[in-house]
């Protein structure tokens, strides 16, 4: 836990910590998913979690996102230890996510979708929003303009009107992406944004993840394989193997680690 | 040359124009843009202001009269205030394609000297700060979108805004520094300079007056008796003249609505919402328009494929006559409203009728040939229509099909407003015209080039043909030279090619009589200007007869699935042609004949699209031979290229014209194998991505041979 800020060479400030995972272990049944691991995430930072298949990334990120609990370990979030909580508690207390396969409703329009992501700031209950006129509206127009601002920050306004199901794959994700951000979070946590991406895609989504990061401040924590990405982008880096951390620190160091190396290439286990 | 008519009311600028138009129209819409989903507007009042905010900023910044500033970014509002901005300091706006790689700009911004550059974000600060090393002169960047360029070095670049409320900051001290400035421009003072595509060679920088602007302004909004009302839609490059023209010049003469589409990809969604009432498109987007239209036609329901090519049949006879817009305003009123409701109202009718009496024959027909019922089913005009006769039935029959096919079409389109609409650039298809025409839309051609400020010629209503390109434009000269170039000169003359007297002389002469390098001819009955091609690209083949390939490769064009072709054949006894198929058409004909194709190239590379295509260029064979004239001209071999030509690749200009040398020598493997006969030839072309990387595509392209008319004289004499 560090209180400290700190500026990186390419004049981002990184502020203290602000979401702490002390000791996690997630068991199901006789299958330990995570074994002990602790690493911290600091304001405005790019916090990436690598590993091989099956290391445990994505039920890291579920412990995070509170679809998981784990049965021992605590998560400290902006200085309180945080207690077991639902999805959607999470949720509200600014934490966004995206999924490997994509979640978005099919039947429903981009702009729809996105404005999905708003819902939680919508106060209007179920009697108001059959008036319509005043408080329901009102709210209408607030969100739908923060909707367009990232709409127009992810240059999807040419499929606003697009039925989900229509787009192809890469466009999907950032739709994905883009009703996460509509959220407002303090805590974004992308679970492999570029799988499946071809080259061009992957560096238009890179540049969004960057710009993001630039624009709102947004802290990310994201799952990422492809590597190169990985490195270019993250400011610390997480490796997990088998449940169990084997590295953190900034790609150059969770480069030169050895245990990193032989994760990656192979090492005979006994 | 016409130099003695003044300025009319003291209206010597562009910025003279923006003072006339806050005062007189104060409340007006001047500018709108499609941002965060929803159309932004600023009236003429508040236009006034932001540019004068803008200016003062231009001002406080360093801006020194004569000075150039580059613009570069898509259609917005922002760009265009920049350029009057620019104009009120008495500085001479550069608009740049902003779609230019880095080398390209560079050669621009060096050739002019620009000190300054408005640009629009990120990817174009990249670009400058690429090539600023190279650009002695350059001082300050302004760019409109600030993502990403937070943590960028803020010494020499400043963000739109932020000049703006300096700018307003400064008022009091700098207002009559402006105001000076300002008046200070006359009718021949430089109102912007352009640079020209270069099909050869660099581009050269065009500088045009006031005058011409404002001259070339007032003759050709006259000539369509544009008014304050109208409204357009701004999607075309705003570094080539003709945006220039009818985006400030006309728009700021008539004081009319410039609306900016939101991004390059939403514009034909913007295009329908806005519904312009003038309208201007290369020959390109029409046919781009058609072909989606004809696709999706393919893909309706049956009885709705009847109707549609039931209703288009009879516009093409009936559309001139019935469906032209009546020179109205631009806004109705109120009588108009009055009738256009009756004549709709009217066609309602009979629409009804005509759906329930085909839908019960279409259920029939169904019942007969079950899926087949497309092939057997005919529409069928309903049986009251036959109580009239003659005109009359022509007449209900066409407000008939007004209802059900012509007016939801034009409205998908985003024709639906359109009272004058021009195209220009290329010669466009017959039959596209006509589609267009027939819906009632008020498609003309004009025939112009930078040089002259767009007009040279131009199609006044009721004289609209596919062949020509119209009369001369109020107060433009032409004359032909024996070698059948066009020359011409008009207020809109340009003043001279920027720091190239030599070009400038070589293209002007004393008289001001210019040279377009077109050669053509005016037909004797209706007195139409007709182009034949480029002047120089006219040649002789080896027998002494006429070689004009972009008469040849313009009939190949027409056809829906060639997208481009290009003709050799100069100084040889027999012509050959490259072609590239256009790849939604082709691609749509692939799927529809279960044809399956992993890339471009191997759809181009398919026999079946090889059988088809040498259908068509036998057909051209047989149109060309008809001509006596030109019958030399007939494809003896041609191949399909593995790869589209591009601009990227240096094969185009950006105003996507091929550049005929270039090809020529890029491909000179596949021009040889051409001519020396063999079956096929394997090769291994360069291309550049849009990033500016290189890679490289290889293939075996088969080579075929066309067969070949027998011209007329050849028929003769046997």
């Amino acid at each position: 836990m560090s209180n400290d800020s700190y500026v990186t060479d390419d004049g981002r400030t990184i502020g203290p910590t602000v979401m702490e995972m002390k000791n996690i272990t997630l068991r199901f049944g006789g299958v330990k998913a995570i074994t002990d691991i602790s690493f911290d995430i600091r304001e405005g930072e790019i916090r990436a979690i690598i590993g091989p298949n099956g290391a445990g990334k994505s039920s890291m990120l579920n412990v995070i996102s509170g679809f998981y609990v784990p049965q021992e370990g605590e998560v400290w979030y902006k200085g309180a230890k945080r207690p077991p909580m639902k999805p959607y508690q999470v949720a509200g207390q600014g934490i966004a996510r995206t999924f490997q396969n994509i979640a978005l409703f099919e039947g429903m329009t981009v702009l729809d979708n996105v404005m999905t992501g708003r819902l939680r700031q919508m106060k209007a209950n179920l009697f108001e929003q059959a008036i319509w006129k005043g408080k329901a509206e009102r709210e209408e127009v607030e969100n739908r303009e923060k909707v367009e601002r990232i709409i127009d920050f992810l240059e999807i306004q040419a499929i606003r009107k697009t039925p989900v199901g229509r787009l192809p794959y890469g466009l999907k994700k950032r739709v994905e992406l883009a009703r996460a951000l509509a959220a407002e979070p303090s805590i974004l946590l992308l679970d492999e944004p570029m799988a499946g991406m071809n080259v061009e895609e992957k560096e238009d989504m890179s540049r969004f993840i960057l710009d993001m990061n630039d624009e709102f401040g947004t802290t990310i924590a994201l799952i990422e394989h492809d590597m190169g990405v990985v490195m270019d982008l993250s400011d610390r880096v997480v490796v997990m193997d088998y449940g169990k951390k084997i590295g953190d620190g900034t790609p150059s160091e969770v480069r030169n680690n050895q245990d990193v190396i032989d994760a990656y290439l192979g090492v005979a286990h006994d | 040359m016409a130099q003695s008519s003044q300025a009319t009311g003291g209206l010597a600028s562009i910025p003279a124009l923006l003072q006339r138009n806050a005062a007189q129209f104060a409340d007006k819409d001047a500018y709108r843009e499609k941002e965060f989903g929803i159309w932004q507007t600023w009236t003429w009042a508040m236009t006034e202001k932001e540019i004068e905010a803008l200016a003062l900023g231009l001002i406080n910044l360093g801006v020194k009269e004569g000075d150039f500033v580059a613009i570069i970014g898509r259609n917005r509002p922002s760009f265009y205030w920049s350029m009057v901005a620019a104009q009120s300091v008495g500085a001479v706006p550069v608009p740049v394609y902003n779609d230019s790689a880095a080398e390209e700009m560079e050669y621009i911004l060096g050739h002019c000297g620009a000190k300054y550059a408005i640009v629009e974000d990120q990817e174009q600060v990249d670009k400058i700060i690429e090539i600023q090393d190279k650009l002695h002169q350059f001082e300050h960047m302004v760019y409109v979108d600030p993502r990403g360029l937070r943590k960028y070095d803020h010494r020499q670049l400043h963000e739109f805004g932020n000049i703006q409320a300096q700018g307003r900051a400064a008022h009091d001290e700098l207002i009559g520094e402006l105001k000076s400035r300002r008046e200070k421009l006359d009718y021949d003072s430089t109102c912007v300079m352009l640079y020209t595509s270069g099909t050869t060679g660099k581009p050269k920088g065009v500088v045009l007056s006031n005058r011409n602007v404002i001259e070339s302004a007032k003759n050709s909004s006259d000539f369509d008796s544009l008014t304050g009302d109208e409204e357009i839609l701004s999607y075309l490059p705003m570094a080539w003249v003709g945006d220039f023209i009818f985006s400030v010049g006309q728009a700021y003469w008539c004081g009319f609505c410039v609306n900016c589409p939101e991004s390059a990809e939403t514009m034909m969604t913007d295009l329908r919402e806005i519904g312009p009432t003038y309208y201007f498109a290369p020959p390109r987007i029409f046919e781009t328009s058609l072909t989606s239209v004809m696709i999706r036609m393919e893909d309706s329901g049956d009885l709705k494929y009847a109707l549609f090519h039931h209703f288009m049949d009879f516009a093409k006879t009936t559309g001139e006559k019935y469906g032209m817009p009546k020179r109205s305003l631009a806004k109705p009123d109120m009588k108009r409203r009055v009738k256009n409701a009756f004549r709709y109202a009217m066609g309602i009718g009979f629409a009804m009728e005509t759906l329930l009496e085909n839908g019960i024959r279409m259920a029939f027909a169904k019942l007969r040939h079950g899926s087949k019922a497309r092939e057997h089913f005919k529409a069928k005009d309903p049986i009251l229509l036959n109580l009239y006769r003659g005109n009359l039935r022509d007449y209900f029959k066409y407000r008939m099909g007004n209802v059900l096919v012509y007016g939801p079409l034009k409205d998908t389109l985003g024709f639906g407003r359109v009272r004058v609409g021009y195209t220009a650039g290329e010669a466009i298809g017959p039959e596209i015209f006509e589609f267009y025409r027939s819906l009632g839309i008020n498609l003309k051609q004009l025939y112009g080039q930078t040089e002259a400020t767009v007009f040279i010629t131009a199609q006044p209503d009721g004289e609209v043909r596919a062949d020509t390109v119209g009369v001369p434009s109020p107060d433009v000269e032409i004359k032909i030279a024996d070698n059948g170039e066009i020359f011409y000169r008009s207020p809109g003359t340009f003043v001279e090619y920027y720091n190239n007297p030599e070009s400038t002389a070589s293209t002007k002469d004393a008289e001001g009589w210019v040279a377009t390098g077109d050669a053509g001819f005016f037909e004797e009955d209706s007195g139409h200007l007709r182009i034949i091609d480029r002047a120089k690209d006219v040649g002789k083949m080896a027998d002494g007869s006429m070689f004009a390939p972009k008469y040849v490769e313009n009939k190949l064009k027409f056809y829906p699935d060639i997208l481009e072709a290009v003709l050799f054949g100069n100084g040889k006894d027999r012509c050959v042609a490259f072609i590239n198929i256009d790849l939604t058409a082709v691609g749509n004909w692939a799927e529809r004949n279960n044809i399956a194709y992993a890339s471009y190239q191997e759809l181009a590379g398919h026999p079946k699209v090889l059988d088809s295509i040498q259908g068509h260029v036998e057909a051209v064979n047989r149109s060309v031979a008809d001509d006596p004239m030109l019958a030399g001209c007939q494809i003896h071999r041609f191949l399909v290229l593995h790869k589209e030509l591009d601009a990227d690749d240096g094969e185009m200009t950006r105003t996507r014209k091929v550049r005929r040398v270039i090809v020529a020598d890029k491909f000179k493997d596949l021009v040889d194998g051409l001519y020396d006969g063999s079956a096929s030839v394997s090769t291994n072309t360069e291309v550049t991505y849009e990033d500016g990387r290189k890679g490289s595509i290889s293939a075996t392209l088969e080579l075929r041979d066309a067969q070949v008319a027998p011209t007329a004289s050849k028929i003769a004499a046997e």
